[in-house]
């Protein structure tokens, strides 16, 4: 594997020795940002911190990286995998159409806005610890797995779910989740869910060598919206 | 009950009706329809269901019918108007957000209409478009001021990427939903003869019209839908939408029950779902954010797209479009408050943002004096009407224009604004497949064609008249424009003289 050093590279240099390569490894990577914008089938390993826009509009192959990353990781990543070993700033997986990211830590405010689900394509978010507010804001589908491993009593911030319209938030917690919106329906998950969620749950836990049986036998909560046509009621023809 | 009365009564003309039933056939509204009585058959008009499309009437065989608005009035009053009263009503009924389409229709001042332009007389001598050469191509884009030159002494030609166009107009963003598949490929059927550009609007971009690539603009909207790499490779530009003219400020709203198998295909979301544009980007805050998506879409395309970032024309436009000069965007598109919609609320369409004309003058003239105006072209519409539009806009500083409404009347709209029920009995705006059926893409597009190619030659008339045979050169040349009947405050905004001066 190739390895670049990121030192004093801008992010359009950086950016072009990457699309040269299949398999690369960065190292003191300093906040360049699109790293693995539009990219398909590469293996890119990361030290360091990405920039905002990691992997945007990526569409196959598999980022690692080892440290925390900025802001609108993921944007309207259509397939692939990301692995986070750290934290996620704000707007991860924004409008993520395909595809998986796995953040070991925390993720930052509005974590898989208007992710959305298509044929077989389903985009799937696994968040270690906690998350922000707004996390899965105006979702479409697609599924968000917050797996709160130091056990909060606050998984999620504010406005958990607003104007969601389709797919799944799954939370783990004893507690039911506080502040979601009124239009989502909250319930204990059942033996579908927690089988929907346990092959990511697994990938998780073999990325950042956790325990899945912890895990699958805690309680969780699942998300979802009440309605798939929010709006219907809200306007009348002039 | 209802206290909303029909706008429009039918007219029959019972001495011409032959009771053939085309009308029952045409119209989708179900306003015509055809029963049996003791006498025999009779057609009936149910009027609270007309829309005035004037569909039955192109196609009634014996021309037997009239649409009139009908003469029921309230007592008259100038400051609740009939249509004031009737909204009213309607949200008192319903408790919902009026929701109308196409573009404002109130009465504010049109500048295009107070504006005369100029043509040689005597001391420099006019153009015969018919026998000299007329240049009317336009190549948009930012352009290198510097000229830098390798160690051998050639010139180093790393120019960004450019979208040329025949003409200084290209068909502006309508997504596959708000309009059929027909309307579409009559669009890229007609820009690519034309050599100008269509749109997708931020519905995708159905597989079918990949070949149109070459004249096609993809567009990234805050819902992003139907975005992925080959989409983004297959456009010649790349639109970043942050507003619309008729509803600058907020989001959009595609009905689940539009949301039809094929535009599920295309746009990338589930069928019968809403498809929700959020009101904001909510990656986009600021300039430096805008410019972050700017470069995220170029380093997405390898830097060989230009990216165009529309915004609404509002308050203030000029400040803005200086922000989006200096955030790498090659193309700036402003679209003035009358621009068309499928659908919007009708206090934002009627109530929010401010005319073209005064936008592109403010954003022209500041973009000169900062220095930037090198660094973009400019795109306006909302609404460009006629080649005479056309020519106003580019005196007062844009590079090329955007037509839709004008394309779609084209196309065989009757302006009727009902976009948003999908029930276009012309086949445009709705997914019936039945309707769709009724707008042929070849003829549509010839229609297009037709059009396009008589503003052209306008355009060229006027550029002669004007002693002008390169578009470039009427490129923000207002001292081809006078007002008339404005005041020193509008002339001023404008950067025109009034008409004597």
């Amino acid at each position: 594997m190739k390895k670049i050093d990121c030192k004093n590279l801008d992010f359009a240099a950086l950016n072009s020795l990457i699309r040269e390569e299949k398999e690369v490894e960065l190292v003191n990577c300093t906040g360049q940002r699109f790293i693995g914008a539009g990219t398909e089938n590469k293996r890119i390993k990361i030290t360091g911190v990405p920039g905002n826009g990691l992997a945007s509009f990526m569409s196959g192959g598999e980022i690692t990286v080892f440290g925390n990353v900025q802001d609108q990781a993921c944007d309207t990543m259509n397939d692939g995998k990301v692995v986070v070993h750290g934290m996620a700033g704000d707007a991860a997986g924004y409008a993520m159409r395909g595809g998986e990211i796995y953040i070991e830590g925390k993720a930052g405010y509005r974590t898989g806005i208007h992710m959305k689900e298509y044929g077989n394509k389903k985009p799937v978010i696994v968040i270690g610890e906690t998350s922000g507010s707004f996390l899965g804001e105006y979702q479409a589908g697609g599924l968000i797995v917050v797996l709160n491993s130091q056990n909060s009593p606050k998984p999620v911030g504010f406005f958990c779910g607003t104007g969601m319209h389709g797919g799944k938030i799954v939370i783990r917690t004893e507690t039911k989740p506080q502040n979601v919106s009124p239009k989502i329906n909250v319930r204990v998950a059942g033996d579908d869910d927690l089988a929907e969620i346990e092959k990511y749950v697994g990938e998780f836990c073999k990325y950042f060598s956790k325990n899945k049986t912890e895990f699958m036998n805690s309680r969780f909560y699942v998300l979802t919206p009440d309605s798939k046509n929010p709006y219907k009621e809200l306007y009348v023809q002039n | 009950m209802s206290y909303v009365y029909a706008d429009y009564e039918v007219k029959r003309d019972l001495s011409r009706c032959t009771l053939c039933g085309a009308c029952v056939k045409q119209c989708f509204n179900g306003v015509h329809s055809l029963i049996d009585t003791e006498n025999g058959k009779k057609l009936v008009s149910d009027e609270s269901k007309c829309v005035n499309c004037h569909r039955c009437v192109s196609f009634c065989p014996s021309r037997a019918i009239k649409i009139v608005r009908s003469d029921l009035c309230f007592r008259k009053n100038d400051n609740w108007s009939d249509s004031v009263i009737k909204e009213i009503y309607k949200q008192a009924e319903s408790g919902g957000v009026l929701l109308s389409s196409m573009g404002c229709p109130e009465k504010y001042p049109v500048y295009f209409d107070k504006i005369l332009i100029n043509a040689s007389q005597v001391t420099n001598p006019s153009i015969d478009p018919l026998r000299e050469p007329m240049e009317t191509k336009v190549t948009l884009g930012k352009r290198n001021r510097d000229i830098r030159r390798g160690k051998n002494g050639h010139i180093i030609c790393d120019s960004s990427p450019r979208l040329d166009l025949e003409l200084p107009i290209m068909f502006s963003a309508m997504s596959y939903g708000s309009i059929s598949y027909n309307a579409h490929k009559s669009l890229a059927l007609a820009a690519t003869k034309l050599g100008i550009c269509y749109n997708t609007g931020e519905g995708g971009l159905n597989k079918d019209f990949f070949k149109y690539g070459k004249n096609t603009i993809v567009q990234v909207a805050s819902g992003r839908f139907g975005v992925y790499k080959d989409y983004l490779e297959a456009g010649a530009a790349i639109e970043i939408k942050m507003g619309q003219g008729a509803k600058p400020g907020i989001g959009g709203h595609l009905p689940g029950a539009k949301i039809t198998e094929d535009v599920s295909m295309t746009r990338m979301i589930p069928v019968g779902t809403d498809a929700i544009s959020p009101a904001p980007h909510h990656d986009i805050y600021s300039i430096e954010d805008l410019k972050q998506l700017v470069y995220a879409l170029k380093e997405a395309t390898e830097y060989k797209k230009p990216i165009i970032v529309k915004v609404a024309a509002v308050h203030n436009i000029a400040a803005i479009a200086s922000g989006i000069a200096r955030s790498g965007a090659d193309i700036i598109a402003i679209d003035g408050f009358r621009g068309g919609t499928g659908a919007a609320p009708t206090r934002i369409r009627d109530n929010v943002g401010i005319p073209v004309e005064l936008a592109l003058a403010a954003v022209d003239s500041r973009l000169r004096e900062e220095g930037l105006r090198e660094n973009v072209s400019l795109v306006v519409g909302g609404s460009i009407r006629s080649s005479a539009d056309v020519v106003k806009a580019i005196a007062l500083g844009a590079d090329a224009v955007y037509i839709a409404t004008s394309a779609l009347i084209a196309l065989g709209c009757h302006l009727c604004r009902n976009c948003q029920s999908g029930k276009c009995n012309w086949g445009i705006a709705t997914q019936v497949p039945e309707l769709v059926e009724r707008l042929d893409p070849e003829k549509g597009s010839e229609r297009l064609v037709n059009l396009l190619t008589a503003w052209d030659h306008e355009i060229k008339e006027f550029m002669g008249g004007m002693g002008i045979n390169s578009i470039e050169a009427l490129k923000g040349n207002r001292l081809m424009l006078r007002g008339v009947g404005l005041n020193e405050k509008e002339l001023s905004i404008l950067g025109i003289k009034h008409a004597g001066e």
